[in-house]
């Protein structure tokens, strides 16, 4: 019998389909990109209407760069995105558990969870004008702490480096633990309640229970979060810059790399941007690595290898 | 018997958190809607927890502020950010579907190079992106706030999992044998079965770009041109004590509250959707 027939090729259809993606994704990414690197190693900058350069100078701008204030821009985002990022991760945690435990019948999930994640939506700039006008000297918030009589003079929040930070931590924390929250519930939840019930059975308090068997579980996610909002603190602008209006006040402690390479555009300094980019692609290129092995990895914490190599020693 | 009982005290202490932290998320916008309904002089005698009757004062001298076009902003960011959810779906489903239903040489190449920039930042390629457009001719104007959102790998990754997850090869294959051509099969078929995929991808592309404020930023100049954030970084750079207090709450409570009334309606689906691509921003 011989009814076999010339499958139709298909595979055209696959390129048409993705080429849109391609072209883009190569014209306004790729090209730029490109055009990037190429004149960060370039002197060219305006300075008053002359145009300088484009000159080559080899490394010259990522020298200059690791001598100027950038890594002191990198660490004030570090530590932004830490004050933002450590009660997030422990709120989230707290409430996911919460959320998912039967035994404490939360009631109204569903309007914590609607309020939680509100935040998110906010535009970050409306939220940190908010922010600023609510904390100025004579905003809403000194004038609340002084009717309650909780301080007499009121307090310039602004102008001292601890309350700009703290709020811009605090922005941060508020926009972003519900999503946090959201996303380790879902994680919670796909634990098999098969071990939870043993866990009963043997007498394991809901302390116990929570650190060792539930943060273990959630590792992947836990760590998927974390990177990702390493990235996303990576990023960190809109916040800080429309808060302390583009100037990293008080004396620049505030200052973040992206409002660093903003400013460097506005001034069209585009010798010393390309670089700044440059170091930034390298630290992204490494994080989103990482991602990539999550995302596409069955055994994203390694937990499986470790668990074979351990096999295998036992056996050797 | 006493693990009841510290279940108890747990649910008590849970809630009482519950309470604060959804105080904390709600104070803030409490606070701006009662000051958007005062007047400036009202404002600065001091705080008040009730709501004044100055809101269509303050609203009316927002929209004839011809310094501030705030409305006009509303507008572009509508057209902005309604294109790019729209165009951002259908791109990302189509480019989801070649790369799901059909086989060819490269397929494998191009699901790991969209894999492996799912969470690159593009302000990485900002400075080159500002170069190319105005070189292009679209520096200062909305096109280049649309366009590029044809590529994006999260949304992609997104639909592409749904894909997996919902669309059977036989029923393309079904429509092979009817006749339908292969543009057909994806507009007519596949399109509607991603229907949910889309709505959620959309929602989210659209408050993406609605917030977006860093390109914008260095590709608009012109003022009719501006979108709502461009538009309240405007407002922070210039001279503020010199302004109505209740003008500048309203003009806050203008930009946020287009997003917070879409939020209202289908918190359910954007809930949900939070973890469904498991990729956030």
């Amino acid at each position: 019998m011989n009814t076999k027939r010339k499958k139709i090729d298909y595979s055209k259809w696959g390129y048409i389909f993705i080429l849109p993606f391609f072209i883009c994704f190569f014209i306004f990414s790729f090209i730029p990109l490109m055009d990037t690197v190429r004149y960060s190693f370039f002197e060219y900058y305006r300075s008053g209407i002359k145009e300088i350069g484009p000159n080559f100078v080899g490394m010259e701008n990522y020298v200059s760069l690791i001598k100027s204030d950038m890594l002191k821009y990198a660490a004030n985002t570090l530590i932004l995105w830490i004050i933002g990022f450590i009660p997030q991760i422990v709120i989230a945690l707290m409430l996911a558990e919460w959320f998912v435990d039967a035994r404490l019948k939360i009631h109204g999930t569903q309007f914590f969870k609607v309020v939680i994640y509100l935040p998110n939506l906010i535009m970050a700039s409306a939220f940190a004008m908010l922010f600023f006008t609510m904390f100025s000297t004579n905003g809403p918030v000194n004038s609340i702490l002084i009717s309650l009589g909780m301080i007499k003079q009121p307090v310039d929040f602004l102008g001292s480096v601890t309350g700009t930070r703290s709020l811009v931590g605090l922005m941060n924390f508020l926009m972003w633990f519900g999503n946090t929250t959201i996303m380790l519930m879902a994680a919670i939840m796909g634990i098999s309640p098969d071990i939870f019930e043993a866990s009963e059975l043997d007498g394991c308090n809901s302390i116990q229970r929570f650190f060792s068997i539930t943060l273990p579980l959630i590792r992947p996610i836990l760590a998927y979060t974390l990177i990702t909002s390493v990235i996303g603190g990576l990023q960190m602008f809109d916040v800080p810059q429309i808060l302390t209006n583009g100037q990293g006040t008080p004396d620049r402690t505030s200052m973040t790399l992206i409002m660093f390479l903003n400013s460097h555009l506005k001034s069209k300094n585009y010798g010393m941007a390309g670089a700044l980019s440059v170091y930034l692609f390298i630290v992204s290129g490494i994080l989103c690595f990482f991602v990539y092995q999550m995302t596409t990895n069955d055994d994203p914490d390694g937990s499986k290898a470790a668990a074979k190599k351990a096999k295998k020693e036992k056996r050797g | 018997m006493k693990s009841k009982g510290s279940n108890y005290f747990r649910s008590i202490f849970a809630h009482v958190m519950l309470v604060i932290l959804s105080f904390m998320c709600l104070f803030f916008f409490y606070i701006l809607f009662v000051n958007a309904t005062r007047s400036h002089a009202d404002l600065q005698k001091g705080f008040s927890a009730l709501p004044g009757a100055y809101l269509w004062k303050n609203l009316m001298s927002v929209a004839n502020d011809g310094s501030f076009p705030m409305f006009r902003g509303i507008l572009n960011s509508l057209v902005v950010s309604g294109s790019s959810a729209a165009i951002c779906t259908y791109f990302s489903a189509l480019t989801a579907y070649g790369l799901y239903a059909y086989n060819f040489k490269l397929k494998k190449a191009a699901f790991t190079f969209i894999m492996a920039i799912l969470v690159m930042p593009t302000q990485v390629t900002a400075m080159g992106f500002l170069r190319l457009i105005t070189n292009m001719g679209m520096y200062d104007s909305l096109l280049p706030l649309i366009i590029p959102s044809i590529a994006s790998p999260s949304v992609f990754y997104f639909m592409y999992s749904y894909l997996q997850s919902s669309l059977p090869m036989s029923l393309v294959e079904a429509a092979r044998i009817d006749g339908s051509g292969e543009f057909r099969t994806f507009n007519t078929i596949v399109l509607p079965i991603t229907k949910p995929a889309i709505a959620v991808q959309a929602i989210f592309t659209f408050v993406g770009s609605w917030n977006n404020y860093f390109v914008p930023a260095l590709v608009i100049q012109s003022k009719d041109k501006m979108t709502v954030p461009i538009l309240i970084a405007t407002l922070r750079g210039a001279d503020y004590m010199n302004f109505d207090m209740g003008k500048i709450y309203t003009m806050i409570m203008v930009a946020i509250v287009p997003i917070i009334l879409v939020y209202l309606f289908l918190s359910k689906y954007i809930i949900a959707g939070v973890t469904l691509g498991g990729v956030k921003e």
